[in-house]
Order: structure tokens, then sequence, then C-alpha cells
């Protein structure tokens, strides 16, 4: 029982200690919950079922009576051009998520590895860019890689060839992997330092080298902490418009860029509801095939009690 | 019994400043059952993990069948452990747990599988090879333990504390089944523990350890009837320990009275320490039947005896007797020669300390 997912663990526990004392307490304590109901209501969902309505109408967006049913905005995804800006946005967040991926992974075995004395030095190294601002960022970002930034000019003073690549697709793959590294790293972390070190010692005993003990006991121990990284990873690179809008300029839209600009510059928002509502649907039928993947290896794993 | 298996010389590990294991000699003969026995901090598991291959020696050489074991990795050891806490793969069921080591020196499948269920029937799973590992009990997670590491057939298995998380009669079930399971499959063990009952019970040879120092290296019957010093007499079982004098070889004088006893090659009127176990001690109802006299203060029934505390004069005296003597009744006390163990003084500030732990 020890061993299982210890997140999962706790916020059993929690549930079931939570239950037992319904009766009495939390009579009172449900008060406390509705300001953040209310909030719920009004801020979130609302706005969906607002943005459900325009993406199903047309008409005067600012009279809800005057609003007809119509399936324009659905069909004007499929035409081949926003067709090809939606699956740009799934492949450069699924190139972003496999980059993170494997450049996460081992940063999260070195912090895990480590002296525990010293990890947090190293955690802090890794969290101190996300107290400065996204956006802050991203512009850094851009004054290293625009035409005349710092690359650049570096690149000219060891006499090597400029590079063009902001604006364009790898700018952006680079300010995505760079804004969403750490939300990889964490998950992993924490399911790798949990690991008990005496199965690792196991696998050796047996005669597991190394690499055997990773491939046998450490990556398989780790797949829930990877299907939260890809998870956290991927959501929010499939649907940003920042970094596009930023370092990749005009050359490459992404969804995210395409739903700003129907409801910023174009005013169409119900071209842009529909956008939103097939972006938000494919982000929960990845999310359901992740939960699959991660259901499936804790049956092989067989705690599907 | 067979031919040196393992060796272990001036062997040394030093954890920030402090030697946790002490140059220590040690020789394992093939088929032999060791306890590697003492408190805990004695270094003892130290030692065990030394031998698997998990701690790096700061000194000293690891001899296995005659070739320098130190710096060969512990998945190149032909030695297998069974861990404290079984160190089960969570991620596996039982076959697969199992079949780990198999698996990787890449084993024909029908080989694996036909090994995994010998070892099953060994442990007495049998059926048990679908199962979920955390879905076990406590002993039959053990017993997958040592079942894993049995089936890769090692020259020498080493265990942790197996029994360490089991209850009682559960582990005294468990005690018998190492033990006939070690008979059958005919390999070494090198078992550690700080139950000394277990130790007595289990062992071909017990190491009794203490503060990184091997204390005595002898059979069951060794360590409890003739212990070398102080600690191992108080760690092993009840004691009566007693300071005295060596008047002369065979004559031992305690408390004032000479007694005869089997032990000589003392100084003369060197003082010692003599052991003497409670239920060596017999009580006579005449005081002048006795050697030492004394009244009982105390009496506690334990199943199989009483157990009675009688003051003397000078000291208290733990004895252990089937008939029952009332508290307050005078009674003489009387010891073969043969059941007390004379032993050198060591160094009396480190038994003092040892004593007030």
């Amino acid at each position: 029982m020890k061993k299982k997912n210890p997140s999962m663990n706790s916020s059993a526990s929690d549930h079931h200690h939570y239950k037992k004392h319904a009766p009495t307490s939390t009579r009172y304590l449900r008060v406390l919950g509705y300001p953040y109901v209310i909030w719920m209501v009004i801020f979130i969902i609302v706005p969906l079922l607002l943005v459900l309505i325009y993406s199903f109408t047309k008409g005067d967006i600012h009279n809800l009576f005057s609003l007809e049913f119509s399936a324009d905005g659905y069909l004007r995804v499929l035409e081949p051009m926003y067709l090809k800006v939606i699956m740009n946005s799934f492949w450069l967040a699924l190139i972003s998520t496999f980059f993170c991926l494997i450049l996460g992974y081992p940063v999260a075995m070195i912090i895990a590895n480590t002296n525990p004395k010293y990890r947090s030095i190293l955690l802090t190294f890794l969290l101190v860019p996300m107290w400065m601002n996204f956006l802050l960022r991203t512009y850094a970002w851009m004054s290293i890689l625009s035409p005349n930034g710092i690359l650049n000019r570096f690149l000219e003073w060891i006499g090597l060839p400029r590079l063009e690549i902001m604006p364009g697709q790898t700018a952006v793959l680079l300010g995505m992997i760079y804004n969403f590294l750490p939300f990889m790293i964490l998950p992993i972390y924490t399911v790798l330092s949990k690991i008990d070190k005496n199965l690792l010692e196991a696998s050796s005993d047996l005669g597991g080298n190394k690499f055997v003990t990773f491939i046998k006991v450490i990556f398989p121990l780790s797949i829930p902490g990877v299907v939260s990284g890809i998870t956290m990873v991927f959501m929010p690179a499939v649907s940003t418009f920042v970094i596009s809008g930023l370092l990749g300029g005009d050359k490459t839209p992404l969804i995210g860029d395409l739903i700003e600009q129907q409801f910023m510059t174009n005013r169409n928002w119900h071209f842009g509801s529909s956008l939103s509502i097939i972006l938000m649907v494919m982000i929960l039928i990845s999310m359901a095939i992740m939960s699959r993947i991660e259901r499936n290896n804790d049956r092989e794993e067989g705690r599907t009690s | 019994m067979g031919k040196v298996l393992i060796e272990l010389k001036q062997l040394t590990k030093i954890y920030n400043g402090v030697k946790a294991v002490d140059s220590i000699n040690l020789t394992i003969k093939e088929n032999e059952f060791v306890t590697l026995l003492g408190p805990s901090g004695c270094g003892k598991t130290t030692t065990l993990r030394m031998i698997g291959g998990f701690e790096e020696p700061d000194e000293g050489e690891i001899l296995f069948e005659g070739q320098l074991l130190n710096p060969v990795p512990p998945y190149k050891r032909n030695i297998n452990t069974v861990f404290q806490r079984y160190a089960l793969f969570p991620h596996m069921n039982v076959f697969e747990n199992i079949a780990f080591g198999l698996k990787i020196k890449k084993m024909p499948s029908d080989v694996i599988a036909s090994s995994v269920s010998r070892m099953l029937k060994l442990v007495d799973l049998e059926g048990f090879e679908k199962r979920n590992v955390d879905s076990l009990s406590g002993g039959q997670q053990q017993r997958v333990a040592i079942a894993r590491a049995l089936v890769n057939q090692p020259k020498v298995l080493l265990l942790d504390e197996p029994l360490g998380a089991l209850d009682l009669k559960l582990r005294k079930e468990m005690q018998i089944e190492l033990l006939d399971m070690q008979r059958r499959v005919g390999i070494t063990f090198i078992y550690v523990t700080h139950d000394q009952e277990e130790a007595l019970t289990m062992s071909d040879t017990i190491v009794v350890m203490n503060k990184g120092v091997i204390q005595q290296i002898g059979t069951p019957q060794d360590i409890y009837n003739e212990p070398i010093n102080r600690f191992v007499a108080d760690f092993i079982g009840e004691s009566n320990i007693i300071e005295a004098i060596m008047r002369e070889d065979y004559k031992v004088e305690i408390d004032g009275v000479v007694l005869d006893c089997t032990d000589k090659g003392f100084a003369k009127d060197e003082p010692v320490d003599v052991v003497i176990r409670p239920e060596d001690i017999r009580i006579v109802t005449n005081p002048e039947e006795g050697m030492l006299q004394g009244t009982v203060t105390s009496v506690v029934f334990k199943g199989v005896h009483y157990e009675m505390l009688i003051e003397s004069d000078r000291r208290e005296f733990l004895v252990h007797r089937t008939m029952m003597f009332p508290v307050g009744s005078r009674v003489g006390m009387n010891v073969q020669p043969f059941d007390i163990q004379v032993m050198k003084r060591g160094n009396i500030s480190e038994e003092e300390e040892s004593e007030h732990e």
C-alpha cells in the first residue's frame, strides 16, 4: 500500500476522512465553499455557456435573443487554411511536449538523485525564472533570437553565419519548451524522489545494471509523473497564443492566435467561439487518452483496487 | 562443514568519521548458516551490505572463493539479498517479481516458468503467480522476496532482518521454514538480526557484534554457555553478571565465597566477571545447604517457569525455577562448577557505558 502513487493515496484518504465526519462538521464548513461556487458560476460556467451559444449561432453578439442557430462557425473550421492551423498547433505542441520530456526527465532524475540538502537549491534554480512574468520571459527570448539579437551578434562576433529563426516555428518551439519545461520536470521529479531506493538495490542485486534498472524499474514506476507532466505541458502548449504571437510573427499562426484574432481583430465571436469549443474538445480528448494510458499502466501494475 | 566461501579481512567502513565496521575478520564456509547478531548500530547491516556490494568498504578485503570481491558491482556478484522491507517491485505481479533475475539473464521463457513455479512450491505459494504484491500479507511478501532471491541459485543468500516486520507467531513459523529451506537448497545463508533468540534457533555460527567490532564467533551453544565477555553475556539471554576474583585455577571467589569452577589460566587474584544463567541457579529451602544465601523479593510467573529475584547481602540474583518460593522466604542457592562462566574483565569504562545505554 505504501508504494502507491502518493498523491492518489493522500487524496483518497482525505476523501475518506471527509466522509467520516461529514454529518457533523461539514454542514457549517460547507458555507465556506459558497463564494467559490458563486465565483465559478459567474466567471467560468456562464462564460463557457456563452461561448457554446455563440459557437452555434450567428447574428448580433450583444443581443442574445436575436441570435439564430447556425453551424457556419464549425463549417468554416473545415476550410483547409484553418485545418492547417489546427494541425500545426497540435504538431508544435506535440514536438514541444516531446522535447520537454526528453530534456526534463534527465533533469528530474538528477534532482531526485541529489543529496536532499542541495535538492531545494536545484529546485529553486528551476523555479526562479517562473517568478518572472511569462510575457517578460518571452520578450527576453525575442531580444535573444531577433535578427539583430544577442544570438546573432554573438554568432557574428565569433565569425559564424547569422541564424534567421525569428520570426518562425523554431523560435516558437524554443519559447514553448523554455516556458513549459518546469511543468514537465516537477511532476516527474516528485514521483522519482518517492521511489524506494531499496527497489533499485533489489534490481541491482538480481543482476540488473543501471540501464536495466532504469528500463525495468525506474521508468515504469515514474509513468504517473510522466503522464501528468505531458498533460501539463501539452495543454498550455496547444492553446498558447502569446509565444507564437511574439516569436512566430505572422508566419505560423496557431489556433490560439486564430482565436485571439477572431475576438480582438476580426470581431467574429461566433467563429472564435467555434474554434474555442473545438480546441476544448480536442484537449479533453487528449486528456482522456492520457488518463487511459495511466489507468492501463496502473492495471499492469495490478493496482486497479 | 565444506570449504571456505567468503573471507572478510580487516573490513572497515567509516561513516562521517565514525567506524561503523572496524577491521573485522570473518570466514564463512559453504552451506553454513551464519548470523550477524547485535544491537542496532553495531555494524551488522553495514557488513552485510558490503558483502552484497551496496556499500564500498573503506579498508579491507572481501574474498569470494578466493577472488577479490571489492571491485565487483552487485549485479555481477553471485549473491542475492532478501531486503529488510522485502523491496518487491510494486509494478509487477508475483510471477514477474520472481522472474526478474532470470529475465535479465535472458533465460528461455519455458525455463523461467518452470523455475518460478518450482520456487513458488518451495515457499508454499503455489497459484499466487498473477497476484499483485500489494495484496499479499507480510509473511507472503516475505516468501516472494525469498523466492525472488533463491530462483537465481546464488551461492550465498543475504538476509537483512527478514522477519523483523512479522508478528511473533509468524516469525517463529518462518524461522523453522527458513531453516528448512536452507537445508533443502543447500546454500550459504548470512543472516542479520538483533533478536538473540532467532540467532540461537537458526544459526550454525553466530557472530556477535557491538560498535563495529566482532565480540565473539561461535556456535549458539558456545555463545550462550561460554560468553567471552560481559557484552555477549548480557546480550544473549538473561544472565547474572557478577564481579568476582579468580583466586587460583578452578577456584573463583564471589562475594567472599569461594566456588569451584571449570576455568583456568587466569592470574592469581585476577579480577574477573562471572556469568551465571538464571536457570542454572538451584534453590534449596534450607539456607545453610546453599553456597550463597538470600531472600526472595519478587516472584513472576512466566508460563514455563517462575522468575524470581533473590537478594543476598551484596547483590540481587535472577533465578528461573519451575518451583515457586514465596516472597520473603530465606533460601540457599547452589551453582554447579560447569555452570559458572568466568570471563576476562574488559575495558571497564566501556562496559559501564554499554550498561547505561
